[in-house]
């Protein structure tokens, strides 16, 4: 079979759909949005669910669902999505899986579109299941395989940790015979899902017991790789992931004259790892993300104290991703750097489009809060979040899904007038209507500004679950009908949008203000089909 | 062969398209191709970059190294500018000389070019108006890459080929103007 040109992510979508997965679940979120959205893109996925969830929540308890019913599935999300999915996700830890369950993760080392840089391994060590870590674009597609395989064999859910480079790089990959789906099947045992508490306590045992195989299947995976043969034990190198390329880029795929560990596979192969302490007299540890092996090593009771390199004592710097030069100069190997960029070059930071409705709604807003100064808008995560950009300077906070309802509650309670949440319509049906109850069971004083383009914009325009709805969740929350109001965002209409921001910042009670337009790159997508029409 | 190349531009203008023809050449020759690529926040308006990597032999890094780059190809003079810590000593840098603005203070454009006249082996092309001129104008990331043929070690023949395979689907009118776009480009380095 000829090899297919495919982004990390693609790789992992049809490694999944090969391996016979019933199931996609995913909320959109960068860098892992091309996973569900290349599912939803080929017919191979034609009758497999493929829709997106309304947040990584609902993803995950779908997922652990589906799992239950004897099928394969994935939960998909990026790297701060798992902190929304943490409770079920520990939790799946205990209840294991039926069906293969794979939770895929994408990490953003370097927060190229994130607000931190968290590595999710952690959470698979918490969680206490086996993680994936692929270093190219094959492994991505073959650990699809198997993940599902290694979930099955054990009951577990298995953690796949993908990050920003692999995910959004395309390579070369060589596909499969594709397997069936499995059959409709329900778990043998069926306290297998209840956790209560007399039964959880068996399922940790059960998981603490089977730790000891986790990591026996690290020492075996044909992932992992142990070379101990080179000549020079000056040093010895783990490298994890994605770290392993760079390494062989530096040495331009000749042998490296160190012993070198390639982990792909977690939990840590602890015996091999002891190995090449032993026979080393230091070790460089290179890992895309926080120093998670780093740190196991130097808790571990290793003999001798012999030194470990890598990013807590500054070898490799502490935050960022990797690239090919930092790793040349972890090994002392000449390093090389083009010139200097020229000092007239201006930055470009990402700014909303040209015709962007967001920049209606805050100049606007600015106008009708004048007289308040700076300091009253919560804003969210979105392409609004680029409100904050001159030359809006219109919001003040931007902290997770769903935090700018909740935190101009916050703000509200401690008498802060005015309090304005502005939120996208996608994040509001991601994580807004829970705070929105809140404002409305302590009829908290704020105004919520529900920003209407129609679409989860910044992540490219994919569907949400509330498309559609608004009006009646908020008057079903409990929000009185008079006080959700609407209008589309144009400079023509400036005058009736400033007036209703005036009067909903006058009313003492929970407001909120719906600014509706379609996103202007959808739009722009959407006429340039019906022209191909 | 092997080629290292930063396609640099800003978000919407079209770079991705260069790098799947050149990817598409490369492997229509049965080259190994990486391609890593800006997806999410960039996108909306600001610098965004792709780094392509091309080779006979197997390639393990998704990323060029800084000082590794053969050649610099953008659709926009400031942002070619931006990636000159991965160019080579001996490398090129072709580029769009019209600039894209959309940000408050954009440097004066003489400046500009003065600085892309510093780097030995350039190409600086108004590849807006070449386009403009053959009734392209959507075009002109393919005049760009045009440009940037001989310097990149394909034939003219292959590039055809590729785009052809690519813009199939929408079209003999795009694909047309698609290859006039690409000869406007190889012509306007034979001057």
């Amino acid at each position: 079979m000829d090899a297919m040109m495919l982004l990390g992510d693609e790789a992992l979508a049809q490694g999944a759909l090969d391996a016979g997965i019933s199931g996609f679940y995913a909320y959109p979120g960068t860098p892992s949005t091309e996973i569900m959205e290349y599912a939803q893109r080929v017919k191979q996925a034609e009758g497999i669910h493929r829709t997106w969830s309304s947040n990584e929540k609902t993803a995950m308890e779908s997922a652990i669902g589906m799992s239950y019913a004897g099928k394969r599935t994935m939960a998909i999300m990026k790297h701060v999505g798992l902190n929304v999915a943490a409770d079920p996700f520990m939790n799946s830890a205990f209840t294991g899986a039926n069906g293969g369950l794979i939770v895929t993760v994408a990490d953003d080392p370097s927060m190229h579109s994130s607000q931190n840089e968290q590595d999710s391994r952690f959470y698979g060590k918490f969680a206490m299941i086996p993680i994936l870590e692929p270093s190219n674009q094959q492994e991505c597609y073959d650990m699809a395989f198997y993940g599902f395989e290694l979930s099955e064999k054990y009951h577990v859910p298995v953690m796949l940790r993908l990050t920003t480079r692999l995910a959004h790089s395309r390579a070369g990959v060589i596909r499969r015979k594709p397997f069936p789906q499995n059959p409709l099947k329900k778990p043998d045992d069926l306290f297998q899902f209840m956790l209560l508490p007399a039964i959880a306590r068996k399922k940790y045992q059960h998981l603490i017991d089977i730790q000891a195989d986790f990591v026996a299947e690290s020492a075996n995976t044909p992932f992992n790789s142990f070379n101990l043969t080179a000549k020079d034990h000056t040093k010895g190198i783990i490298c994890t992931g994605l770290a392993y390329n760079y390494l062989n880029e530096v040495f331009q795929g000749k042998e490296i004259p160190y012993p070198v560990i390639k982990i792909c596979q977690y939990p840590l192969p602890i015996e091999q790892i002891r190995g090449i302490y032993d026979a080393c007299d230091s070790l460089l540890i290179l890992e895309e993300g926080m120093p998670f092996v780093e740190d196991q090593l130097k808790g571990l009771s290793f003999k001798g104290s012999k030194p470990i390199h890598g990013r807590l004592d500054g070898t490799i710097p502490r935050a960022g991703e990797l690239n090919p030069n930092k790793v040349t100069q972890a090994v002392n190997m000449p390093d090389t750097y083009g010139s200097e960029v020229p000092v007239i070059v201006a930055g470009r930071p990402p700014a909303l489009c040209v015709g962007c409705p967001h920049s209606d709604s805050y100049l606007a807003l600015n106008e009708a809060i004048k007289e308040y100064g700076r300091g009253h808008v919560f804003s969210d995560i979105g392409c609004y979040s680029l409100g904050f950009m001159p030359p809006y300077n219109a919001i003040n906070s931007c902290v997770d899904m769903g935090a700018s309802i909740t935190m101009a509650k916050g703000a509200a309670d401690s008498g802060l007038y005015p309090a304005i949440a502005v939120i996208g319509d996608s994040t509001f049906s991601h994580s807004g209507l829970t705070g929105l109850l809140d404002c409305i069971f302590d009829q908290s004083n704020v105004v919520i500004v529900i920003l209407d383009n129609s679409t989860t914009g910044m992540t490219g325009g994919q569907d949400y679950t509330a498309f559609g709805k608004l009006e009646s969740i908020c008057l079903g929350l409990g929000v009185e009908k008079e006080h959700i109001r609407s209008f589309v965002p144009f400079k023509k209409n400036y005058a009736e949008m400033i007036q209703i921001y005036k009067e909903e910042i006058a009313y003492k009670g929970v407001s909120v203000v719906i600014p509706r337009r379609e996103c202007v790159q959808i739009l722009k997508r959407k006429n340039k089909m019906e022209v191909q029409a | 062969m092997k080629r290292d190349i930063i396609l640099a531009g800003v978000g919407g203008q079209g770079i991705l398209t260069i790098a799947t023809i050149i990817g598409t050449a490369a492997l229509n020759r049965g080259m190994n191709l990486k391609q890593a690529e800006v997806h999410g926040m960039s996108q909306r308006g600001g610098d965004v970059q792709s780094h392509l990597r091309l080779s006979d032999e197997p390639i393990w890094s998704d990323l060029i190294s800084l000082g590794g780059a053969d050649m610099i190809l953008s659709v926009e003079p400031m942002e070619a500018l931006r990636y000159l810590p991965y160019l080579k000593k001996d490398g090129w840098i072709i580029t769009n000389s019209n600039p894209f603005k959309n940000i408050a203070v954009y440097p004066p454009e003489e400046d500009i070019y003065d600085e892309i006249r510093k780097i030995d082996n350039h190409v600086l092309l108004d590849a807006d108006a070449i386009a403009k001129d053959i009734k392209a104008s959507r075009s002109m990331n393919i005049v760009v890459l045009g440009a940037a043929i001989k310097y990149l070690g394909f034939s003219a023949q292959e590039m055809e080929t590729a785009i052809k395979s690519i813009f199939e689907r929408k079209g003999e009118q795009i694909v047309e103007a698609n290859l006039r776009a690409l000869q406007a480009g190889i012509s306007a380095t034979l001057m």
